[in-house]
């Protein structure tokens, strides 16, 4: 009978080991859900195959994603093993230490950072910024650019009219100047019987919109975050004269030239209203690029790519997307993690994941020679990493985003005061938060 | 006479245990019972009240655990009643809160009256008129910001068609003197069928006789109506303004989906503005101080309010 129960005991234990040894090779990747979180699906099939891990997702739409993470990360969740986070996110992850960090596994497995693109290592990797201290891999370069409708600049009659009234050729705009002529061109014009219009351009309230949108015009119009001699020192930087030139003229741009109703437009509304022929020109992150180039309405050629246009002093800068991918301290498979991200840091693999449609970061990639001819918008996408600026990555980044929420949406959309008043006022409200974090 | 079952479970009990409850006082059993109850409601409801007191003291922020927690006295209730922001927003849950809640009353009552006369296919229409408070606010949000969008939505098109306004020349949702009627519009479609629904209890509440006495005195139909239908229904009309009152004041998701506070802080209604500073901005001592100051707001109205309308019931 002892025996019995003896081997009743063990034949218990072996299956429940069995059992948290099955659970154990599970790993939960956490990430926006968008096209390239498709892509990643596939490509984690090799990985799943190779490691006899089971892969599981956990995407999130981006207008939700940064409330649904954050609060995942700060309340010590262990939903996500692997979190491809937002830029502006390394710094609380690394801070609140809610990130692993990776420079020990980085030296061990051989990854250098130096194989990546700096801006993306910058960008996703470091915190603080310019040091060498790694919290995420590099795992999908993604930037603002603008997409245009080829098929009607190449249009014999509109080539013609546009030139008979701005006195040069209908083609891609160089400067943000030549941008908004060309939307103000397209702006209601009978195209194919249907009304279109100039540009769609980010306008939305809730999340990081609109706040996208301005900073990639602000930039190249020459604002700054701070005085680079003085950390937090941003009295005639955020709010110079170049950044109010900028501020007005994306409210001049929204007024002329975007589709009726486009007071809350994010990334999806700017693909829909691109691909539903709406608008000539449109700004978006490089993630659409592929899904442009597969649409029957404006794939096959009718579609260009384009880097984002100069200011007034010929300064050119871009707003960096994308993100790295990072182990969560509070997981518990953290190995398994970080085999992941080995496994995903290969070249071979990279290579596949651009293939895919996912942008990598990795520079045996990017700067392949066939790279740039590989697809029609490759070389824009490279052309625009060179240039790129992001937002603040400090730990306090969602407050100083809804603060740049508030006024710039209050500006741009609903008209209220003057371009020197909303960011005047931004640089009060970010001061109070940098008062409040005691860097002030 | 056979045994009921209490008594056979009485005399099933075993001494030592009878002993001890027939030693407790009917005080006593009654707090045994409802002790349960009170502790559960004081750790849901009671601690969380005390513990948000306390955080509106301080500097806390929930996403950062390791920072220091200071303690800043009265600070965060002086910074947000200062901030003409704040004011704003109260400005425009105000004007939500009132527009809703006068047009959802005037068209509820009118119609209630109606439905409340007998026709042929009263139930029909009954039911087709309450299909709105069925749907999810969040699906109503969506469908509406189609509704209203300038190049597609029927509702641009309607007004076109009524008042030869072009449909795609004004935004609802995108317009800084629409907007706030935007979200009006949709929350008075939603809810006024359920205003409704309480007129029309109040309505068939009233007895048949009392309008036959009124016949028999020759009381028009207007002055029934004035001096017997209104007061009768009153506070029915009163319960509901109150229930949507309160539903209002924390409004969130249809207007977060129509307009997410835009444009500007136009339709940035109180609940949005406290959600963001405590879950996006993460500044949990000045939202605590926030969510208390909407509390005290909240709970003097509606007790002000509960006491008139006991006052309209004991007439």
């Amino acid at each position: 009978m002892k025996l019995h129960y003896t081997a009743t005991a063990s034949a218990l234990a072996l299956a429940l080991g069995a059992a948290s040894a099955a659970k154990a090779e599970d790993l939960t990747l956490c990430w926006a859900a968008w096209d390239p979180a498709n892509a990643l699906v596939e490509l984690s099939k090799d990985f799943e195959a190779q490691s006899g891990v089971t892969m599981h997702f956990e995407f999130v739409p981006w207008t939700n994603f940064a409330d649904r993470m954050l609060n995942e990360l700060n309340s010590g969740g262990q939903l996500c093993d692997l979190m491809i986070g937002d830029s502006q996110w390394i710094g609380a992850g690394a801070e609140s230490g809610h990130y692993v960090k990776l420079n020990d596994f980085f030296d061990a497995n051989g990854i250098s950072m130096d194989d990546f693109v700096p801006a993306t290592v910058t960008g996703y990797s470091e915190w603080p910024k310019g040091t060498p201290n790694y919290w995420a891999l590099p795992a999908f370069g993604d930037v603002v650019g603008w997409t245009y409708r080829k098929d009607w600049f190449e249009r014999p009659e509109l080539m013609a009219e546009f030139k008979e009234t701005y006195g040069r050729d209908l083609a891609p705009p160089a400067t943000f100047a030549e941008l908004k002529d060309i939307a103000q061109f397209f702006q209601g014009r009978e195209i194919d019987g249907k009304t279109v219009y100039g540009a769609s351009i980010y306008t939305e309230r809730g999340s990081e919109g609109i706040t996208m949108g301005v900073m990639d015009v602000l930039y190249s119009f020459g604002f700054n975050y701070q005085n680079p001699d003085q950390p937090y020192d941003m009295q005639g930087f955020v709010n110079s004269p170049g950044a109010v030139a900028g501020l007005e003229f994306y409210k001049e741009l929204y007024d002329c030239c975007t589709p009726p109703g486009m007071s809350n437009a994010y990334m999806g509304e700017g693909i829909d209203a691109y691909k539903s022929g709406q608008v000539a020109m449109q700004m978006n992150f490089a993630f659409t690029w592929p899904g442009f180039e597969v649409d029957p309405n404006v794939g096959g050629g009718k579609t260009g790519y384009l880097v984002n246009p100069a200011g007034p002093d010929g300064l050119q800068f871009a707003q960096l997307g994308g993100q790295g991918i990072s182990v969560v301290s509070y997981s518990e498979k953290q190995d398994l993690a970080l085999e992941y991200i080995k496994w995903f840091a290969q070249q071979e693999v990279q290579q596949k994941w651009w293939s895919m449609g996912g942008y990598s970061a990795l520079r045996s990639v990017v700067e392949d020679p066939g790279f740039a001819a590989s697809q029609p918008y490759a070389q824009t996408y490279l052309d625009s990493m060179a240039i790129v600026k992001d937002f603040w990555a400090d730990p306090s980044y969602a407050t100083l985003l809804q603060d740049s929420q508030k006024r710039f949406h209050d500006f741009v959309v609903a008209g209220n005061g003057t371009a020197q008043e909303a960011l005047d006022g931004l640089v009060e409200d970010w001061t109070v938060t940098f008062e409040d974090d005691g860097k002030l | 006479m056979s045994e009921s079952p209490i008594d056979s479970l009485a005399r099933a009990t075993p001494p030592a245990l009878a002993g001890r409850i027939r030693g407790l006082s009917d005080r006593s059993i009654a707090w045994l019972f409802v002790s349960p109850t009170i502790l559960l409601l004081l750790a849901i409801n009671i601690f969380p009240l005390i513990w948000t007191i306390r955080l509106s003291f301080t500097n806390f922020a929930a996403n950062k655990p390791n920072a220091e927690v200071k303690w800043v006295g009265l600070r965060n209730y002086e910074r947000i009643l200062t901030d003409p922001d704040i004011w704003q927003t109260m400005q425009a849950t105000a004007h939500f809160l009132f527009w809703s809640l006068f047009f959802q009353v005037v068209i509820g009552f009118t119609l209630a009256w109606l439905i409340n006369r007998k026709f042929r296919g009263n139930d029909f229409v009954t039911t087709l008129i309450v299909l709105p408070m069925m749907l999810s606010p969040a699906v109503v949000g969506n469908f509406w910001t189609f509704l209203y969008q300038p190049q597609i939505g029927l509702f641009n098109y309607a007004v076109e068609f009524l008042t030869g306004i072009p449909a795609s020349s004004f935004s609802m949702l995108g317009s800084v003197a629409l907007a706030p009627w935007a979200i009006v519009i949709v929350d008075t479609w939603m809810w006024t069928p359920f205003v409704m629904l309480i007129c029309l209890a109040g309505l068939r509440s009233i007895p048949d006789y009392i309008y036959e006495a009124a016949e028999v005195d020759r009381a028009s139909k207007w002055r029934q109506f004035w001096t017997m239908t209104i007061p009768m229904v009153l506070p029915f009309l009163m319960l509901a303004v109150l229930f949507r009152g309160i539903e209002n004041f924390k409004m969130f998701d249809l207007v977060v989906q129509l307009t997410g506070g835009g444009p500007g802080d136009t339709t940035l209604l109180t609940s949005i503005e406290l959600k963001r500073e405590a879950f996006e901005k993460w500044r949990t001592g000045y939202s605590s101080a926030y969510a208390i100051i909407l509390f005290v707001t909240v709970f003097g109205l509606a007790s002000i309010y509960v006491k008139a309308l006991n006052k309209v019931k004991e007439r």
